[in-house]
């Protein structure tokens, strides 16, 4: 057993169902008791999803644990084939089927004869894998069921293309990613083949094969089904995240050399060179006055491996800023970050405590962080301010404008992340120079503080609980009602007799 | 499975799949930290749990909870580590680190199916560390949402103690009087003079966790009609839960998602069960302050007054709703009661879905029920049990509401359909109850529509593209 308060990565099912749930037209069905379904919330809320997220349960109950839950699952992916018709049903195990051991891929053989859709089960035990392994897992098991089933394979386009794998509901802003990605593509004259797991159908997977290579843009989804495809079909991959001005140049620069190899020769270097200087804003950005204040302060870097490398190297390239130290949660890809953000931090932190990373955040002191919610937190409580750069994420990092962090107009959206997240230049000189702000402190003279009239001490108490935005307000409507009641002392009952009368 | 109706007026039970979304009872954590102050609650399952609790209850993680995860592991499930010398471990270092008054152990379904057995380890950890450890098993296998209040609740019934275990004048004034300052007349001059504002009854204790406000208004109504709180359960501390003295004491339920805990108060600690509507508008409020009156042999004075004065203030909203629909889609048992007001509102109930209903510990809700549809000329109402979602999603796609009350899995994409949601999660956590804050039930019901109501002359209704 161990104590915990928080995590940075969901359990194994909601990997599966991030996958799922990203498709078109297939249907998740959970193995799991009542209230498992929290995905559907997150989906319906933090995406603001206009439509129900394609995930049922098939639900564990005292019954289920008495009899098996044979029939209520066979007989809840058939119901699901039948109300929907979709394309593929994923039968979703939990951290509950995982101990009861009951025996899920023969329920899937039973269901399966009488579906139209393809019925899988998700093989990602809950005791080995975490919600972003598990999303690699399901991702993988699905395109190379689709795969296996394939009797011949399509023949390459044309022209140019990509398939741009790995961008998944729920991912830190994916959507933006997405679409900056495929612009620049085109403006590579590169078409996209297909974009997977999102907005595509399983069948629509029959044609990964015809682009001239794959795109992964995030270290944690989609690695292995590309190097699976990379076998299967010798289709070459790119792996660097084009995150940051330089990854952006050496993300374009490995296309080339793909492009190259299949004997369609290209030059993007003067493309390069004009996105760098002109078209992004970043290099200027650096470049200016304004950005000098920026050299040699302080940052700590924490997240996902993607985003916590990026913009480890952003940072200590292409700003000036000195990096303490530079950490991951994600244990299971340790070597890959430490090789990654070598030499541009003074230490690297592997660890998912988020009581140890807060800790080491106070140490450290840092003018800024780039880390999770969590560690907007902790920068709260420390009065550090903090960039919001990976998940674990709020609602509020679902932004509805456009707001990419990969390809150019990702460079701009960084620049102004850090831009904004250190005390701003001319701001911080004088505050060096006077001592601090203006004394926050407001003498503030309410308009009945003179009516004469008395608050008995549990009605002050109560008062005193409300939140201070509203408070003036309270005070003043019960005081009012006092007086139009001709009372002079305020007792809790004439509180809330104020309150029916106001009909607040 | 329709069953006939008793009358014309009397509500249809069906009970469908239960396929329907809800919180996990675990959820009850949430507040029950938050009220029982000298507390400290763990839940002994699994990452999903963890997840769950840290998504759903967001920005409270942040403020250094008194909750906590005892995360099972492998080990932990196929019984290679020890489950007594694992707890005891945690419980030691959140005694170190918090020093809580009591411990709250909820059990989830992995402590279910492997079976740990918490209650036989828990008396004797109990005698080890010196912290009582009250076992509660709020798993989704058994139950919904609230009902997660309910076993906790239930396990605690049976910690409150009897008039000769508390022997002390201070212990006995703090535990009946947990509304701190609010009513120890007994320590100012004029102490016999307030004391008299009483009337002779059997002491009264009632149950079901509410925020303080809501506490002192619930007690304070009562004290109007000269009937003295002994105590609460909960308690706003550990120490202070109330006295209950066996065979005499009478208790009374606050919340329809209780009934657990009114047959362990029953049968357990032998007190006198009231079984009352629940005090939510201002109809259910009188008819529960008049059920205690009776049940303590009180005559209740003004109350009528008191309701009428409440529909007064109530008026513009009560002409707003009228004649408008509601859909129930069920998950937190509040439903009835809800449905109960909103129909004495003017407003036609199309179903109450509902996760649980104890016909028994509701009986007095039910009857109210019946007697609003009679009175207000309603058709009997249709009250699913158990619901399956996805029915009730095509039944309000021929239905059309004018409002249903959901889950947040359901709102947004209802919404996308032009059909007005209200998240039923908020009853929840709102101040809903007694006289006072009926208004703030009415208004949660009346701003959805208002904000469709402002935003209709756009053309924004539906906003999915047909397939």
């Amino acid at each position: 057993m161990k104590l915990a308060y928080w995590m940075y990565s969901g359990p194994a099912h909601i990997g599966t169902l991030r996958i799922a749930s990203s498709f078109k037209n297939v249907h998740a069905i959970m193995h799991a008791p009542l209230g498992d379904d929290y995905f559907n919330v997150m989906r319906s809320m933090l995406e603001r999803e206009r439509d129900f997220t394609p995930v049922t349960a098939s639900v564990v109950d005292r019954k289920v644990l008495g009899r098996g839950s044979q029939d209520k699952v066979v007989t809840n992916i058939v119901r699901k084939d039948q109300e929907e018709s979709p394309d593929l049903i994923v039968l979703t195990p939990t951290c509950t089927s995982a101990i009861l051991q009951e025996d899920l891929q023969n329920f899937v053989a039973r269901a399966q004869e009488s579906t139209q859709a393809d019925v899988i089960l998700a093989d990602a035990n809950h005791y080995r894998f975490n919600e972003l392994t598990a999303a690699e897992k399901t991702f993988q098991q699905i395109v190379e069921f689709y795969m296996a089933k394939l009797k011949e394979v399509p023949e390459r386009t044309a022209q140019p293309s990509a398939n741009i794998l790995g961008i998944s509901t729920l991912g830190f802003h994916n959507t933006h990613d997405c679409q900056e990605l495929k612009k620049l593509l085109g403006q590579l004259g590169i078409a996209v083949n297909l974009v997977a797991p999102e907005g595509c159908t399983v069948h629509e997977l029959q044609n990964l094969p015809r682009a001239w290579f794959n795109i992964v843009p995030y270290r944690e989804l989609g690695r292995t089904t590309a190097e699976f495809l990379q076998e299967r079909f010798e289709q070459p991959y790119v792996d660097i995240t084009p995150m940051g001005v330089m990854q952006t140049a050496r993300f374009v620069r490995a296309i080339q050399t793909i492009l190259g190899d299949r004997g369609s020769v290209v030059d993007y270097e003067p493309f390069i060179k004009e996105q760098t200087l002109f078209v992004s804003q970043a290099a200027w950005f650096s470049r200016s006055i304004d950005c000098q204040n920026l050299q040699g302060k302080r940052a700590v870097v924490y997240g996902d491996t993607t985003h916590a490398a990026a913009m480890t190297r952003i940072l200590t390239q292409e700003m000036g800023v000195r990096v303490v130290w530079a950490g991951t949660f994600c244990k299971h890809d340790a070597e890959w970050f430490r090789a990654q953000v070598e030499g541009m931090c003074d230490e690297v932190i592997i660890s998912d405590d988020h009581a140890h990373i807060g800790d080491r955040i106070a140490q450290a002191e840092p003018a800024a962080i780039f880390g999770t919610q969590m560690e907007r937190h902790v920068g709260k409580r420390l009065n550090i301010p903090c960039g919001v750069i990976s998940s674990p994420i709020h609602i509020q990092n679902f932004p509805v404008s456009y707001r990419p962090f990969l390809g150019y107009e990702g460079t701009n959206q960084m620049a102004d992340l850090v831009y904004n997240s250190f005390t701003l230049g001319m701001e911080d000189h004088l505050l060096e120079v006077f001592g601090g702000h203006d004394t926050k402190e407001v003498i503030t003279k309410t308009v009945t503080a003179e009516t004469g009239l008395e608050w008995s001490d549990d009605a002050a108490r109560e008062l005193a609980k409300i939140p201070g935005f509203v408070r003036g307000k309270v005070k003043r409507n019960t005081e009012k009602f006092a007086r139009e009641s001709g009372l002079s002392r305020i007792s809790l009952e004439v509180m809330y007799a104020a309150k029916e009368a106001a009909g607040a | 499975m329709v069953t006939e109706p008793l009358s014309l007026s009397s509500p249809q039970f069906e009970c469908e799949t239960g396929n329907y979304h809800t919180f996990c009872p675990i959820s009850c954590v949430a507040w029950l930290y938050q009220k029982i102050e000298d507390s400290f609650f763990l839940v002994i399952g699994t990452k999903t749990c963890g997840y769950f609790l840290q998504n759903a209850l967001g920005v409270m993680i942040f403020a250094e909870p008194r909750y906590a995860m005892a995360e099972l592991e492998e080990g932990d499930v196929n019984a290679k580590l020890n489950a007594y010398d694992e707890l005891r471990r945690l419980c030691l270092q959140v005694k170190k680190d918090r020093d809580p008054s009591v411990i709250v152990w909820i059990g989830t379904c992995t402590t279910e199916i492997i079976k740990m057995d918490l209650e036989g380890i828990a008396p004797k950890l109990e005698d080890e560390i010196g912290i009582p450890i009250v076992v509660a098993r709020a798993n989704g296998l058994d139950y919904a949402f609230t009902q997660g209040e309910d076993t906790v609740l239930a396990a605690m019934a049976s910690r409150c103690p009897a008039p000769a275990e508390v022997r002390s004048e201070e212990e006995k004034k703090e535990r009946s009087a947990s509304l701190r300052g609010l009513f120890n007349f007994g320590t100012t001059k004029k102490g016999e003079k307030v004391e008299s504002a009483y009337a002779e009854h059997k002491p009264l204790v009632l149950f079901g966790s509410l925020t303080d406000p809501v506490v002192n208004q619930l007690t304070l109504e009562l004290k109007k009609q000269g009937i003295k709180v002994s105590g609460w359960l909960p308690a706003p501390r550990y120490t202070e839960l109330p006295i209950i003295e066996q065979g005499v004491t009478y208790v009374a339920g606050v919340n329809p998602f209780l009934s657990r805990t009114a047959s362990a108060l029953q049968r357990r600690m032998r007190c006198n069960l009231i079984n009352a509507p629940f005090p939510l508008g201002p109809d259910g409020t009188r008819a529960w302050i008049e059920a205690i009156c009776q049940a303590l042999g009180v005559v209740p004075k003004g109350l009528e007054e008191r309701e009428q004065q409440i529909w007064a203030n109530l008026k513009g909203d009560v002409e707003f709703l009228q004649g408008k629909s509601v859909f129930f889609m069920g998950d937190n048992l509040l439903e009835v009661s809800l449905a109960r007001f909103l129909i004495r509102c003017g407003m036609t109930v199309h179903e109450v879905g509902i996760p649980y209903m104890d016909k028994r510990y509701q009986q007095g809700e039910l009857d109210l029920l019946e007697r609003t549809c009679r009175e207000m000329g309603h058709a009997p109402v249709r009250i699913v049990e158990k619901p399956d979602n996805y029915y009730q999603i095509q039944r309000i796609q021929q239905l059309k509401p004018d409002l249903v009350i959901t889950g947040m899995a359901h709102a947004n994409p209802l919404e996308a359909r032009g059909i007005t949601t209200k998240w039923s999660v908020e009853f929840t956590f709102a101040m809903i109850h007694g006289f006072t804050n009926a208004h703030d039930i009415l208004k949660m019901v009346r701003k959805p529509l208002d904000r469709n109501h402002a935003l209709k002359s756009l053309g924004w209704e539906k906003l999915i593209q047909e397939a």
